[in-house]
C-alpha cells in the first residue's frame, strides 16, 4: 500500500466529481427532497377525514356528537344531514371517508335505556388512514354524552372506570412521524448513495476500459479500490450533516443521544454500504446492470428494514431477511441514538452484526474482484 | 533489472484459457532488445491476451516467460513499473483535462519532479496550450498521441503497443509511426500489435498468431520467403470472371482480389505457371506478371491454412 497512490487515485476521484456536477447536485440534492418529501409529505397519524353525518334525529345529543366529533381533530364534518344514498356515494368515490349514521329516535331510545346502536361506516380500503381515527371514537363518544347524560339522566352516562390506565408514550410523546422518519431517512439515503456510487464508479472504469490502463500501472487494486471509494465517504458525511440539519432545524426532531457515536455508527453503515457497492461492480458487466443491482437491494433496504412499516408487524421470514440487512441495524442505532438517548451498551448489539456483515460481504467482495481482473 | 540478456521479452510455452476455451496455446517468442516487434494476426487471435501476459496484466495458466530480466509469473509488479502499455482501448480518462491526466500517470508512478516531467511531456507533445482541455474532447489521433505520451511518461525500456493505430486518420498513424521509429533510434524496445499491412512492413522483425498460436515468424522478408509462395499478378478490368476459373485450378492454392489486379499464389511455382499457360493466351488483354507475394498474401494463406488445420485438429 503506498499512500502516494491512494492520493493520486482519490486526488482523481475529486477532480471527476466535481466535473460530474450532476452527479455532485444529486448527492445533495437527493437528501433534502427526500427529507422535504418524506418530512412534510408523510403522516402516519392522518387528522381532518371528511366525514358524513346521516341524521334521522335532530336533537340536543346529536349536536353535542357532531361537535365532538368536529373537535377532537380527526374528523372533519363536511355535510351534517345527508341522505343515505349520497352518504353512501361520498364513501365509494372516496369524497368521505367516515358516514356516521343516526338512527331515529335515537335520543328517545337512549333515555328509555333501549340501547340503540349508532354506525360507522369507514372507508377502510387503506387501513392505516382511518385505524387511529376509529381508535379515537369510542372514548371520544363516551365523554360526549357524558356531558349531556347529567342530573336525572346521569345514570344512563356510561360508567367511568373503576381504575386509571396511564399510558407514557415514550420518545415521542406526541406521536409526531416525522420524529421516526427523519432518522430514518438517513439510513435509506446513506444506502442509496454510497452504494450506487461505488458500484458506479469502478463499473464505469472497468465499462470506459480505464481500468485495464490502471492496472497495467504499479497502482494496486486494492489501493484502485480504497481510493475510489474514500471521497464517497466523505459525501456520506456530508449528507448526514445535511440530514442532521434540518431534522434540527425544518423538523425540530429530538437529539438526545451522543453525536460521536452516531457518526461512529455512520462510518460503520458506510463500509456495509460499500462492501456491497464493491461485490455489485465485480458481478455486473455494465453501469446499466449495475443501478439495476443497486436497486435491488435498495428496495428491501427500504420496505423490510423497518423504515417506513414496523418491523415488528411483518411475518418471520420478513424479519429474517431484514435482520440481515444493514439498513434495519443503522436503523435501531440512529433511532435510538437521537430519540432514545441510546449509548455504547445499547448500541452494540446493533453494530456488531453490522460488522459481521462488512467482513463476510467484503471477503466475497474480493474475491469476485480479483476475478474480474483475470 | 538484468540487462545482460539480449532480449527484451522471452517467453516459451505460454498458455492462457478462460474457461475451457485455450486463447493463447504454447506461445514461444522473442523480442530483442531494441527493435520494433510487429505482432500480427486476425480479431480474436490472442494477442491482447499475449501482450497482457508479458506485462504482468494476466497470470499465465502455463509456460514461462521474461520481461526486461523479470519473471512474468513472481515479478508481475516490478514489470508494470518498468514497461509501457498502451491499451487497445483510449485508456485515459476523458473527463480529466489534458494536464490532469498526465498528472496522475505521473503521480501513480511516483516520479520525482513530477510538474517538470509533464511540462515536458506537454512541450513534446505540443499540446502546452491545449493543456486545460478536457482528454474527451480531442480527436483520435491526438487521443493516440497522449496515450502515448503517458506511456512513455516514467520512461519504461519497453513499450507495448496493443493496435494503437485503430480508428486513426492516415496522416497520424504516418506520424505515429516516425514516432515509433525515433523511440526505437533511442533504444526503446517496441512490441506493436496491428491489423494493417503497411504498418507491419515497418516492423523489424514480425510474428503472426491466429487461433492463440503462432504460425510465423521473423523479418518481413524472410516470412516472404518461408511461405514458399509464388505469385502472379494479373490486372485489368472485369477480373471476376477470370478469377471464377482460376480458382478451380487445383495449382493455385490462394487467391486474393485487388480493384483491378489479382494475385493468384501457390505452392509450387512451376505448376502454378503451367496452369496459367492457357489463360495468358486466351486473355491477353490483362497484363501478367510473377513474382513475390506481398505479405498480405503470406498472411491470408496463412489464415486460410491455420483454419484448416484448426478444424480437421478439432474433429479429430
Amino acid at each position: 500500500m503506498s499512500w502516494r497512490r491512494l492520493w493520486a487515485m482519490m486526488l482523481k476521484e475529486f477532480i471527476q466529481l466535481r466535473r460530474d456536477r450532476l452527479t455532485f447536485a444529486m448527492m445533495v440534492g437527493i437528501p433534502i427532497m427526500q427529507l422535504l418529501m418524506f418530512g412534510y409529505a408523510i403522516n402516519t397519524d392522518p387528522k381532518h377525514l371528511n366525514t358524513v353525518l346521516v341524521v334521522y334525529d335532530q336533537g340536543r345529543l346529536t349536536r353535542s356528537l357532531a361537535q365532538a366529533l368536529q373537535n377532537s381533530g380527526y374528523f372533519q364534518i363536511v355535510n351534517n344531514d345527508a341522505n343515505a344514498q349520497v352518504a353512501a356515494d361520498m364513501l365509494a368515490n372516496g369524497e368521505a371517508q367516515f358516514v356516521l349514521t343516526i338512527p331515529a329516535n335515537f335520543e328517545r331510545d337512549l333515555i328509555r335505556g333501549g340501547y340503540p346502536s349508532l354506525l360507522l361506516e369507514a372507508d377502510a380500503a387503506d387501513p392505516a388512514a382511518t385505524g387511529n381515527a376509529i381508535a379515537s371514537l369510542q372514548s371520544l363518544i363516551q365523554s360526549a354524552l357524558r356531558h349531556d347524560l347529567n342530573g336525572a339522566l346521569g345514570y344512563l352516562a356510561p360508567p367511568t372506570h373503576s381504575f386509571e390506565l396511564r399510558i407514557h408514550r415514550l420518545y415521542n410523546p406526541e406521536g409526531i412521524t416525522q420524529y421516526n422518519i427523519v432518522p430514518g431517512l438517513m439510513g435509506v439515503i446513506l444506502t442509496m448513495t454510497m452504494i450506487m456510487m461505488t458500484a458506479l464508479g469502478i463499473t464505469r472504469e472497468v465499462e470506459q476500459g480505464t481500468m485495464e490502463n490502471l492496472l497495467a500501472t504499479p497502482i494496486k487494486p486494492l489501493e484502485v479500490m480504497i481510493g475510489k471509494i474514500a471521497p464517497y465517504i466523505l459525501i456520506g458525511y456530508v449528507q448526514v450533516a445535511v440530514i442532521l440539519l434540518m431534522a434540527r432545524i425544518l423538523f425540530n426532531v429530538p437529539f438526545v443521544g451522543s453525536l460521536g457515536l452516531l457518526l461512529f455508527s455512520v462510518m460503520v453503515f458506510i463500509f456495509a454500504n460499500l462492501t456491497i457497492g464493491i461485490t455489485i461492480s465485480s458481478t455486473v458487466r455494465n453501469q446499466t446492470q449495475a443501478m439495476q443491482m443497486s436497486f435491488f437491494f435498495l428496495l428491501p433496504s427500504i420496505l423490510l428494514s423497518g423504515f417506513m412499516f414496523p418491523f415488528r408487524g411483518m411475518p418471520h421470514w420478513a424479519q429474517i431477511i431484514g435482520e440481515v440487512l444493514p439498513n434495519t441495524h443503522f436503523l435501531r442505532l440512529v433511532r435510538g441514538i437521537m430519540l432514545k438517548g441510546n449509548g455504547w451498551q445499547e448500541a452494540w448489539p446493533h453494530l456488531l452484526p453490522l460488522c459481521v456483515f462488512i467482513l463476510v460481504v467484503l471477503l466475497i467482495g474480493i474475491k469476485k474482484f480479483r476475478k474480474t481482473l483475470d | 533489472m538484468s540487462s545482460s540478456s539480449e532480449y527484451a521479452i522471452e517467453v516459451a510455452n505460454l498458455t492462457k484459457r478462460f474457461g475451457d476455451k485455450v486463447v493463447v496455446d504454447q506461445l514461444s517468442m522473442q523480442v530483442r532488445k531494441g527493435e520494433i516487434y510487429g505482432f500480427l494476426g486476425p480479431n480474436g487471435s490472442g494477442k491482447t491476451t499475449s501482450i497482457r501476459m508479458m506485462c504482468g496484466l494476466l497470470t499465465p495458466d502455463g509456460g514461462t516467460g521474461q520481461t526486461l530480466g523479470l519473471d512474468i509469473l513472481s515479478q508481475a509488479a516490478d514489470i508494470k513499473r518498468e514497461v509501457g502499455y498502451m491499451t487497445q482501448r483510449f485508456g485515459l480518462y476523458s473527463d480529466l483535462s489534458i494536464r490532469e491526466n498526465l498528472d496522475f500517470v505521473a503521480r501513480v508512478y511516483a516520479m520525482d519532479q513530477r510538474k517538470q516531467r509533464v511540462n515536458t511531456a506537454l512541450e513534446r507533445l505540443g499540446l502546452v496550450a491545449r493543456q486545460q482541455q478536457l482528454a474527451g474532447s480531442l480527436s483520435g489521433g491526438w487521443k493516440q498521441r497522449l496515450a502515448l505520451a503517458a506511456a512513455l511518461l516514467h520512461q519504461p525500456q519497453l513499450l507495448l503497443l496493443d493496435e494503437p493505430t485503430a480508428g486513426v486518420d492516415p496522416q497520424a498513424r504516418r506520424d505515429f509511426w516516425e514516432q515509433i521509429h525515433q523511440l526505437a533510434t533511442e533504444g526503446i524496445t517496441i512490441l506493436v500489435s496491428t491489423h494493417y499491412m503497411d504498418e507491419a512492413e515497418r516492423c523489424h522483425r514480425l510474428s503472426y498468431i491466429a487461433y492463440g498460436r503462432l504460425l510465423a515468424t521473423g523479418t518481413p522478408q524472410e516470412l516472404i520467403e518461408q511461405s514458399g509462395l509464388q505469385t502472379w499478378t494479373v490486372s485489368g478490368a472485369a477480373l471476376s470472371e477470370l478469377s471464377k476459373q482460376l480458382l478451380a485450378l487445383s495449382a493455385v492454392d490462394m487467391h486474393t482480389q485487388f480493384g483491378n489486379a489479382l494475385h493468384i499464389s501457390g505452392k509450387d511455382p512451376q505448376a502454378l505457371a503451367q496452369a496459367l499457360q492457357p489463360f495468358q493466351i486466351a486473355y491477353p488483354h490483362y497484363q501478367w506478371s510473377e513474382g513475390q507475394p506481398t505479405l498480405e498474401d503470406v498472411f491470408i494463406y496463412l489464415m486460410q491454412q491455420a483454419t484448416d488445420n484448426f478444424q480437421t485438429a478439432g474433429k479429430t
